[in-house]
């Protein structure tokens, strides 16, 4: 069953004059209870897709529907069933942790005890600081009460936009499982990400760049069409070593990742020797997301 | 041959009432190193970071940063760094030209430094076409890039990164580190905070910082092997999720 279609998008901003396409004719379904993840930099256009999606903003072309409902004639059904956490914080700075998610309980006409079960996993972690004010919280913590009151209405289909930016690895993990948690409950979740090693933790992901959608798949299907040959290389200097790869021409691309660079050739034996002449580690790697993010982003390779 | 030191820290130490930040710190960074100093939010990263840029006195322990003691001479510390962070570091309403003309005026740059430097950062950066558009209208990428090169616009001994590269798409990323390359190559310290555990592994040398305190020094192969981890990111989790404290307590 599709919870979220988007057909044919497209949102324009006008600044200083020049007109900037934010999205440009993107089209793609969400399945229920998928954990989907829009994928990209900032300004690809992950908030304004989030924003149209959630009734917030008007698309100035194409068709959205979120479980079965037109996000602009029917955008009131629509805010019943969502539940939305922008990436801005923006629960009442002022409000103490229980007020801010009694307040959002009571605003849908429900009652923090009714669906407790639901967010007590995280809401448990938060509860020792409930009468602290929510603008004395740390960023970790107030991701969690912003989660928590994003869901206090049970809603069938929840929106993050970017949760995880700026958040340091530890709490990065904590939250994807939190995630995978609320998706065992049967919620449908789009949440929008610029860190390209979270794809592997989504059903399935669409790659955001510029407004249009370079590639949409399972992370596995995505990495299995990158079609090239990916090597990986490593010396003791490893920045005299990029640019003496860089100076030839068996060398198509080449670009730090990690321990190693990562290098496409058009000429493997070239390689070989280049790589005994530097003494440096040579070896054939699997490409990640991110090798297939910019692969499409330049449109080197076919993929 | 000892290599030059440009950052020297003991025991140093930033208390706020009963709570202390920075808990007993001793580092050294040397000339042209690329030093990353990792941590999870809450860790101590910036308070620790504050004080080796002069922006904030310590409790205890010695520093000195550029050869000038954090005491004594934070304003002489302030002329000799660079400093660039996610969040703020250019004047969004002025125009690439008048960003690079104010901070360099800001560092004490003569006319016609300050006229050579605008014209070769503007060709570098490809910014030529864009000199007179306000700093607000670039995209994320080409800001931080822009942003790093005039935060070493007075070639300052060591430059201070702090999360330089949040939200930048990957190739950009990347260009952006390869200017960090640059700058180390060419004698100045990078001393950079990051969340993206493979840029961690493009430093010479890597803190982690858990509670207050250094935890881990070495270079990204050495704590590896140490740990017996494959990547960073694993290094870093058996680190910080030691952790007892957290980020608001």
């Amino acid at each position: 069953m599709i919870t979220v279609r988007v057909n044919n998008i497209s949102k324009k901003y006008s600044q200083n004059k020049t007109e900037v396409l934010a999205l440009d004719k993107i089209s793609f379904d969400v399945n229920q209870g998928e954990l989907f993840a829009v994928i990209g930099p900032d300004g690809a256009g992950k908030t304004s897709l989030f924003r149209i999606l959630t009734s917030l903003i008007l698309a100035e072309e194409g068709i959205a529907t979120v479980d079965g409902f037109d996000v602009i004639t029917q955008y009131k059904e629509i805010r019943k069933r969502i539940g939305y956490m922008p990436g801005k914080f923006s629960l009442y700075q002022d409000l103490t942790v229980e007020e801010n998610l009694n307040f959002f309980a009571s605003i849908f006409h429900t009652s923090i005890e009714e669906n407790y079960d639901l967010i007590k996993d995280i809401y448990d972690q938060i509860a020792p600081f409930k009468d602290r004010r929510a603008g004395k919280l740390s960023g970790g913590m107030k991701q969690k009460l912003a989660l928590s009151c994003a869901l206090i209405h049970r809603p069938s289909i929840l929106f993050l936009d970017e949760p995880t930016t700026g958040v340091d690895a530890i709490s990065r993990k904590e939250f994807w499982e939190m995630l995978k948690r609320l998706k065992q409950q049967g919620i449908t979740i789009l949440v929008s990400t610029p860190y390209m090693d979270e794809a592997s933790l989504c059903d399935r992901v669409a790659l955001l760049q510029k407004g249009k959608i370079l590639s949409i798949d399972t992370p596995e299907n995505i990495m299995s069409q990158f079609k090239n040959k990916l090597w990986a290389i490593k010396s003791e200097e490893m920045y005299p070593l990029l640019l003496a790869l860089r100076s030839n021409a068996f060398i198509e691309q080449s670009y730090p990742f990690g321990e190693y660079h990562h290098v496409l050739t058009n000429n493997e034996k070239e390689l070989a020797l280049f790589a005994q002449n530097y003494n440096a580690e040579l070896k054939i790697v699997d490409p990640t997301i991110e090798d297939c993010f910019i692969a499409l982003m330049q449109n080197h390779v076919n993929l | 041959m000892e290599t030059e030191k440009v950052i020297i820290v003991k025991d140093l130490t930033k208390s706020f009432g009963d709570f202390i930040g920075t808990n007993a710190i001793t580092f050294d960074v040397h000339k042209g190193e690329i030093f990353g100093f990792l941590g999870a939010n809450g860790a101590g990263k910036t308070t620790a970071m504050r004080m080796l840029c002069g922006l904030s006195r310590p409790s205890s322990g010695e520093a000195s940063v550029a050869g000038y003691d954090v005491y004594k001479y934070p304003e002489e510390i302030k002329r000799n760094i660079g400093y660039m962070s996610q969040k703020f570091s250019l004047y969004e309403d002025l125009t690439v030209k008048e960003n690079i003309r104010f901070y360099s005026g800001i560092y004490g740059l003569n006319k016609s430094q300050i006229h050579e430097k605008t014209s070769s950062l503007l060709d570098q950066l490809h910014l030529l076409n864009e000199k007179d558009s306000l700093v607000k209208s670039l995209p994320l990428g080409w800001k931080q890039k822009l942003a790093f090169s005039i935060a070493i616009v007075h070639n300052p001994a060591i430059v201070f990164l702090d999360e330089p590269t949040g939200g930048v798409d990957p190739i950009t990323r990347r260009e952006f580190w390869e200017m960090i390359y640059q700058a180390s190559a060419n004698g100045t310290t990078v001393f950079v905070t990051t969340h993206y555990m493979d840029e961690a592994e493009y430093c010479n040398r890597v803190s982690i910082m858990v509670d207050g305190k250094i935890e881990a020094l070495d270079t990204p192969s050495n704590l590896k092997r140490y740990h017996n981890a494959k990547t960073m990111d694993d290094v870093f989790l058996i680190l910080a999720r030691k952790a007892q404290r957290q980020a608001d307590q």
